[in-house]
């Protein structure tokens, strides 16, 4: 079980985590890093599962299940979109610029 | 539910899988924040992801597996398919609209497990309502933005009594949901009611904001969706994301801000401030509007010995970045010196422009931003603006009355001529007059930013 001041130090280290992950980020790649956590928040769709799963009545399903499309759409939107973006930053061997 | 595995036995599995998932996202993370993995990045938190959800399916006791999948197809094949057709423009507002996703979903894991009450511990309870609280607002707040990016709301609305009325929503809501805590309301009504006044409160709060303002909004109602994750991750007992969430709620509010400090302003002050209002508080400029036509702008280029591009918004609605980018080729093939110069919130999101940079093929050698740049204005002979306006005023940095009066500019104006690339004589997005364009030495090239650098091309290309 987590609960109380374990979740409390969970809370906290993973607080400063995220805090010094971001803090060396150039400004190139901001929009790409917010896209990316973007992403991971989608983990969401563990949890949207779990509640459908234990979805009693049509309304908690109906609920549940909404959950569960959103969260969806959050997870694979999220990764299509970064990886998107994250293509173009290709490492310096294709420096040169495709002539359009 | 696995006949040759113990209950004890696919616990472990799960949990090893929250593990190695929770892991990989802080890689992918500490990945993405250089320019050389970022790809890889991605792919590993992919990958995290992949496993934490499969693994889900061997939770003990669920059901409704149907309806599971047919929602994971659903939504993922949406969002897989808008994701891989949306315009690189429309990027920011597609963020958005996941983001809002995320936190409609954190939502509704909160409808349900407020709906199954009486099975939640206290602390169990306060999280889940501010959880709920969070991401409705993440949803509706999100939606409204990418509405507003997209073009589909135009006008900010703003009242009088507007954050009175805001204030009392909210108060609203707090109250719903601390009636729902100690559980004197707990019925589907109250708790729908309760849903209603966030979601509202969401819209209200978020219609008010300039679309100048919104990558800001968006990067805050990241950090919100993931502080919601992460509290509905402890009532669902769930590790993975509860760290995944309270890094992204962490990591998303430090963005939130390092970008209100691009535009020298605080995040309340963006939220509450009804920024651009005063459109006329820009006040009168003297001096009048110079048109060039492109043939002297490319001489004028053609001839200098060195050359600033200050993209902004414009070249990424013309979709200039490949044009723009030949130019510049063009130019140093000329022997002439191309430099692009990035202001922090030019475009829509910070890093937009140098994404769309990217994607033209432009080395990254030759991309500066504001600190690197401002003091090469002076040596350059000529700044040209694409679709750039508000973050090239000088009135931020010479006129006190001036709306965005202190906010980091670059000082295009500098340079010893400014060409603007420009689609007519509308204002920036914050409603002012930019000074800029009034001045001796700036002349106004008109016209979509694609044609118009195409047309300088031309005009360079006659002079051989």
């Amino acid at each position: 079980m987590i609960d109380g001041f374990i979740a409390l130090y969970i809370f906290m280290l993973a607080a400063f985590t995220g805090y010094e992950v971001i803090s060396r980020v150039p400004v190139i790649l901001h929009t790409p890093l917010m896209s990316g956590s973007n992403f991971v928040h989608g983990i969401v769709l563990v949890g949207a599962m779990v509640a459908l799963g234990a979805a009693a009545g049509p309304v908690e399903q109906v609920i549940g299940f909404i959950g569960v499309v959103l969260a969806a759409g959050n997870a694979v939107g999220g990764y299509v979109v970064t990886e998107r973006m994250l293509e173009m930053f290709k490492t310096s061997g294709a420096k040169q610029g495709k002539a359009p | 539910m696995n006949p040759p595995f113990s209950p004890a036995v696919i616990d472990d599995l799960i949990q090893a899988a929250y593990f190695l998932a929770a892991l990989f996202f802080i890689l992918g993370l500490k990945r993405m924040s250089s320019p050389k993995g970022a790809r890889v990045g991605i792919v590993w938190a992919g990958v995290g992801m992949l496993v934490a959800t499969l693994i889900t399916f061997l939770y003990p006791g669920m059901h409704n597996f149907g309806l599971m999948l047919a929602g994971i197809l659903i939504g993922g094949i949406a969002a897989w398919w808008s994701g891989k057709r949306v315009a690189m423009t429309a990027m920011p507002q597609m963020v958005a609209l996941y983001n809002g996703m995320g936190g409609g979903a954190a939502a509704a894991i909160a409808a349900a497990e407020l709906l199954h009450s009486g099975e939640l511990a206290p602390a169990a309870a306060v999280l889940a309502t501010a959880g709920a609280l969070i991401g409705a607002v993440s949803f509706s707040g999100s939606l409204i933005a990418f509405a507003k990016l997209q073009g589909l709301i135009n006008k900010s609305l703003r009242f009088k009594g507007q954050q009175a009325l805001n204030m009392l929503v909210f108060l609203a809501a707090l109250v719903m949901g601390v009636l729902i805590i100690i559980g004197h309301a707990t019925g589907p009504l109250d708790v729908a009611l309760f849903f209603l006044l966030a979601l509202i409160f969401g819209v209200l709060m978020t219609v008010p904001i300039g679309g100048a303002d919104m990558p800001v909004v968006i990067s805050l109602y990241n950090a919100f969706t993931g502080l919601a994750v992460a509290f509905e991750g402890f009532v669902l007992q769930n590790p993975a994301m509860i760290i995944a969430g309270t890094v992204v709620g962490s990591a998303g509010t430090l963005l939130t801000q390092l970008m209100a400090k691009a535009m020298n302003r605080s995040i309340s002050n963006v939220l509450f401030s009804n920024f651009g209002e005063t459109s006329a508080a820009g006040g009168e400029v003297s001096g009048n509007l110079k048109p060039i036509d492109a043939a002297d702008a490319g001489v004028m280029m053609a001839y200098g010995s060195k050359v600033i591009v200050v993209p902004g918004y414009g070249m990424a609605v013309a979709q200039a970045q490949h044009k723009v980018w030949e130019l510049a080729q063009l130019l140093q093939s000329r022997g002439v010196t191309v430099k692009f110069a990035i202001h922090p919130v030019a475009g829509r999101m910070p890093g937009h422009m140098n994404v769309l940079l990217a994607e033209a093929g432009v080395p990254y050698d030759i991309i500066a931003d504001l600190e690197e740049i401002n003091a090469e204005f002076v040596t350059a002979d000529v700044a040209l603006i694409i679709g750039a306006n508000d973050v090239v005023n000088p009135d931020a940095r010479n006129r006190k009355d001036s709306p965005i009066y202190g906010m980091p500019i670059l000082d295009a104006d500098k340079a010893k001529n400014v060409i603007v690339i420009k689609r007519g004589q509308g204002r920036g997005f914050s409603g002012i007059e930019n000074a800029l364009f009034y001045m001796d030495n700036t002349r106004m090239l008109y016209g979509d930013g694609q044609e118009a650098v195409a047309r300088l091309i031309q005009g360079i290309k006659t002079l051989d």
